[in-house]
């Protein structure tokens, strides 16, 4: 839970205006609900009764059913662990594997930054829906496939930007002082660089568990990440379009709307983060996908 | 400049390079022999094994294999579908134009919507700004599958103003039913783009040279085009492009949703079945694709900025 | 009554009361407060003044140039017309007759367009000058800035050029429209000074020869001098003192102008240490209700506190000071 822990550690410092405030308040929510879900539940979420099938809300049942008759509030619930879960994932590796790197190629500098950094600049190539179809295709549908290959997706945008910040930061007259009084490298990075770049990289974290949000959803919604029966928001969107030709859109606009919802909250706490981190570089108008071009930075 | 275009180019093989690279790999990533996931796990009569074991060089070394592979596919050859039992090529060419038409499109909704509504945003202060920035905020976050969901619902459901799945035949029928899955491709670009000129715009408009050009006497239609717009046309040109080469890999949510016969469609449902060969010949091409509109992208907001030196790039 | 400002009688620019307030910080904030200034047909007059005394603002005003939200009252009138009722077209053709140059080039011409448009693009939105003629009288009027080789630089970009270069480009856009009034707004002040010399004194060959009408706003209150026919210097968004230049420069009336004379460094005159005026410039709307200078002036009584002095004649000029006539005896008689 590192990055959500630091998000919300940074929240409660920062001024994150209103906006903010009520996106972290949006994102704590959908966590709670997302740990309590099963206990919430008003149903099985995987209980079908064809007699239901589409059946409107009810007392019981407040938002109906689907179109193979399960309670849709349990499925909601029950895939908000999912939808959380994947995404939580990516951003952890790859926002481990991207500072790494990051401050590995800034601290070391020479031949070894220029190699990352080409390297970087190459792999910066592949987009990560593309990434997780080819991975699927090979290891078999699947969660853990998806995440994985959206995490490898992620790492060179990440490391490219964190590497620059990293290299700034270790440049500052202080880390020369460090060095000069003979710290160790991996000392000064551990206490010094990363807390210094922690604001940046919980800036990035959030934006990009929004993007992972949205690829792990595509993932699904192509039927290669989370497998039906399985409750997820992106199967919902998928397994709903039928009820959507027949004028049942229920299951699809609620899924599709608790990821929207929680996207624009990634987005916005993303953006206030970075505004407040300083790299106004990295805000400016939300975007879901990953800026993918090598080159002119 | 020649310098520039070599260097890009050079840098435009390398990235080709390492991704078809990539995207052979998988194949001897994959658990169990090369040889089950090229059929896919089917069971295949000796005389198919023996026709793959020599097309793929499998009981060469790995590197052998990948050049081979490579040099097949730059001449065109990208294998056989293990399920269609037809050239991989054929398949993606006959299902291309679907997605090229489709991106077009979504690219030109784009450009013209996201500009002209940006534009709007940026010079109307007050209400029609707040509107744009509001509704383009919520857009933005809008996943192309879940606008889909909701351009069925609404156009195709309720209103039936344009058909909800399938092609459709001849140039207007054609563009009837690209329309909604253009739409849904670009809406949260076109949010994207719409913010990125308001920004810009605004920020350009406050300029000293656009002070001057005010100073001038310029009509005000000619300071917002020739100074304000043509300055932001650098940011605004290089996100619109990242978006439409976004939308190679995306195009096949829409063609899901939409059960359009494109590439995008074609490669899901091919990673579905295991069919290996059409996963490896649509990514190489979707992937050759990304990469070439991201670098013109690049090119072309190095060309549009004089201030860039196009010699020598740290 | 008689006119104290100078002894033309068709007054180009006639600016009378103008008094300014921009939105800032959520409210309307004084910076131009009862601004009087005229300005002759071929007259040069300067605005001297520290930054924020309302120099550039003052000349902004005339071309309707204010940031929007911007509170105007007073009037100013051009060539008889009123400014401030001017619209589209009109007012258009206002600015390209009153063409302003900037003080900072190469951050007023657009840099991603060439030379050439920069210098065209106003002859081609009015007159509907042909491309070519209009790069033909570009090039003629680069050639007479003392710029070589303009066909070559129509070209260019404006990051191709030196600041001095870019200088001379924006004085050539500026009399490219056939101006009755140029507004230099600290023309030479962002340029190294060798450079500076050389732009200043194209800038005034060129309107010497043409008998353009010039407001020449610096903080050089010898400059003024140099160039200027009259100068007006200004505190805290007021006019101070408006005289002949050589008289202002040799013999200040007002305490200010006597300060800004002083703190300039001066070759010939040794002096131990540069003289210097206690506290900082004030903006129009931190000023006290009396003189706007009290607060740093060093003959202030407690009368420059209670009243606000206007611009009075005396000595052949203006000045607004309440101890004017006082001071100017006391100088009459050296005693230092």
């Amino acid at each position: 839970m590192t990055a959500v822990a630091a998000l919300l550690g940074r929240g409660r410092r920062s001024a994150l205006g209103a906006l903010g405030t009520t996106a972290a308040a949006v994102i704590v929510a959908a966590v709670v609900l997302a740990v309590l879900g099963p206990a919430l539940s008003p149903a099985d979420p995987d209980a079908s009764d064809f007699a239901n099938a589409y059946a409107p809300p009810g007392p019981a049942h407040p938002l109906g059913f689907d179109g193979q008759g399960r309670d849709l509030l349990a499925r909601l619930l029950t895939g908000a662990r999912t939808s959380l879960l994947g995404p939580l994932w990516v951003v952890a590796l790859s926002m481990t594997a991207g500072t790494v790197i990051a401050i590995v190629a800034a601290w070391r500098g020479g031949w070894l930054d220029s190699v990352v950094s080409a390297a970087l600049d190459v792999v910066f190539a592949f987009p990560g829906v593309l990434l997780a179809m080819l991975v699927a295709a090979v290891f078999g549908p699947g969660l853990s496939a998806a995440v994985l290959a959206l995490s490898v997706a992620y790492v060179p945008y990440i490391a490219r930007l964190l590497r620059s910040a990293a290299l700034a930061e270790r440049r500052k007259p202080y880390v020369q002082a460090l060095e000069v009084q003979g710290a160790g490298s991996v000392a000064i990075c551990l206490r010094h660089l990363v807390p210094n770049l922690m604001p940046l990289i919980a800036a990035q974290a959030t934006l990009f568990f929004g993007y992972a949000m949205v690829d792990l959803a595509i993932v699904s919604y192509f039927g290669l990440g989370v497998r039906p029966p399985a409750a997820d928001w992106g199967v919902m969107v998928a397994g709903g379009q039928s009820g959507v030709l027949q004028g049942y859109p229920a299951e699809s606009l609620l899924a599709g709307g608790c990821i929207v919802v929680l996207v624009v909250a990634f987005n916005v706490l993303g953006e206030r983060l970075s505004d407040d981190s300083g790299q106004s570089g990295t805000s400016g108008p939300s975007r879901w996908w990953r800026p993918g071009r090598g080159g002119t930075a | 400049m020649a310098a520039y275009l070599m260097r890009r180019a050079l840098m435009l093989a390398a990235t080709l390079l390492v991704s078809s690279f990539v995207v052979f790999a998988g194949l001897s990533l994959a658990p169990g022999n090369p040889l089950a996931t090229l059929s896919g796990g089917r069971s295949l009569p000796p005389e198919s094994v023996a026709v793959l074991v020599q097309r793929y060089h499998l009981n060469e070394p790995f590197l052998v294999q990948y050049v081979t592979w490579l040099g097949n596919a730059v001449r065109g050859d990208l294998g056989v579908s293990i399920i269609l039992r037809q050239d991989v090529s054929d398949l993606i060419s006959s299902r291309s134009g679907t997605t090229i038409a489709l991106i077009l499109y979504a690219a030109l909704i784009v450009l013209v919507g996201g500009v002209a509504l940006g534009l709007l945003a940026a010079l109307r202060p007050g209400i029609v700004d707040a509107i744009v920035v509001m509704s383009t905020a919520l857009v933005v976050a809008v996943p192309p599958f879940v606008a889909a969901i909701v351009l069925i619902g609404v156009f195709a459901v309720r209103l039936r103003w344009l058909p909800a799945l399938g092609n459709g035949t001849g140039l207007w029928e054609g563009m009837r039913h690209l329309t909604l899955p253009a739409l849904a491709l670009a809406a949260a670009a076109t949010a994207a783009v719409a913010r990125v000129t308001r920004t810009t715009v605004r920020q350009e408009m406050g300029r000293e040279h656009v002070q001057t050009a005010i100073s001038r006497g310029l009509p005000y239609p000619a300071v917002v085009r020739r100074h304000a717009l043509r300055n932001a046309a650098v940011p605004i040109s290089t996100l619109a492009g990242m978006t439409v080469a976004s939308m190679i890999a995306l195009a096949a949510v829409v063609e899901r949703a939409f059960s359009l016969n494109g590439l995008g469609a074609y490669l899901v449902s091919a990673a579905l079945s295991k069919d290996f060969a059409v996963v490896q010949g649509i990514s190489l091409v979707l992937v050759t694709a990304f990469v070439l509109v991201n670098t013109l992208v690049d090119v072309g907001a190095a060309l549009l900025d004089p201030r860039i030196k196009l010699g020598g790039r740290a | 009554m008689s006119n104290p400002f100078g002894n033309r009688t068709s007054d180009l620019l006639d600016i009378s009361g103008l008094t300014v307030a921009l939105p800032l910080g959520g409210r309307h904030r004084t910076v131009l407060s009862d601004v009087s200034l005229r300005v002759g047909a071929g007259e040069a007059v300067g605005l001297v003044g520290e930054s924020g005394s309302g120099k550039s603002m003052t000349a902004r005003s005339i071309v309707r140039l204010l940031p929007a939200g911007a509170h105007t009252e007073g009037s100013i009138r051009l060539g008889g017309a009123d400014v401030a009722a001017l619209r589209g077209p009109a007012l258009r053709d206002l600015r390209r007759r009153v063409p302003m140059v900037f003080q900072d080039p190469r951050a007023h011409i657009n840099p991603v367009r060439t030379i050439g448009d920069f210098l065209t693009e106003a002859l081609r939105a009015h007159s509907r000058t042909p491309r070519r003629a209009g790069q033909e009288r570009a090039v003629r009027m680069l050639e007479e800035v003392g710029v070589a080789d303009g066909r070559r630089r129509l070209r260019q970009y404006p990051h191709e050029l030196s600041g001095g270069l870019l200088q001379r480009v924006m004085i050539a856009a500026a009399l490219l429209t056939e101006p009755h009034l140029l507004l230099a707004d600290e023309p030479t002040t962002a340029l190294d000074v060798t450079t500076q010399a050389e732009v200043m004194a194209i800038l005034d060959e060129l309107r010497r020869e043409r008998g353009l009408a010039m407001l020449f706003i610096t903080h050089d209150l010898e400059l003024a001098a140099a160039v200027c026919d009259r100068t007006a210097v200004m505190y805290a968004g007021r006019v101070m003192e408006v005289r002949a230049s050589d008289l202002l420069h040799q013999h200040p009336l007002h305490p200010y102008t006597a300060a800004l004379t002083a703190a300039r460094p001066c070759l010939d005159r040794r002096a131990e240490r540069l003289v210097t005026t206690a506290g900082r410039p004030l903006s129009a709307f931190e000023a006290p209700d009396g003189c706007p200078f009290a607060t740093r002036c060093a003959h202030v009584r407690q009368r420059c506190h209670d009243t606000r002095p206007g611009l009075r004649p005396l000595a052949g000029g203006q000045v607004a000071c309440v101890r004017a006539e006082e001071l100017h005896q006391e100088r009459a008689v050296p005693h230092e």
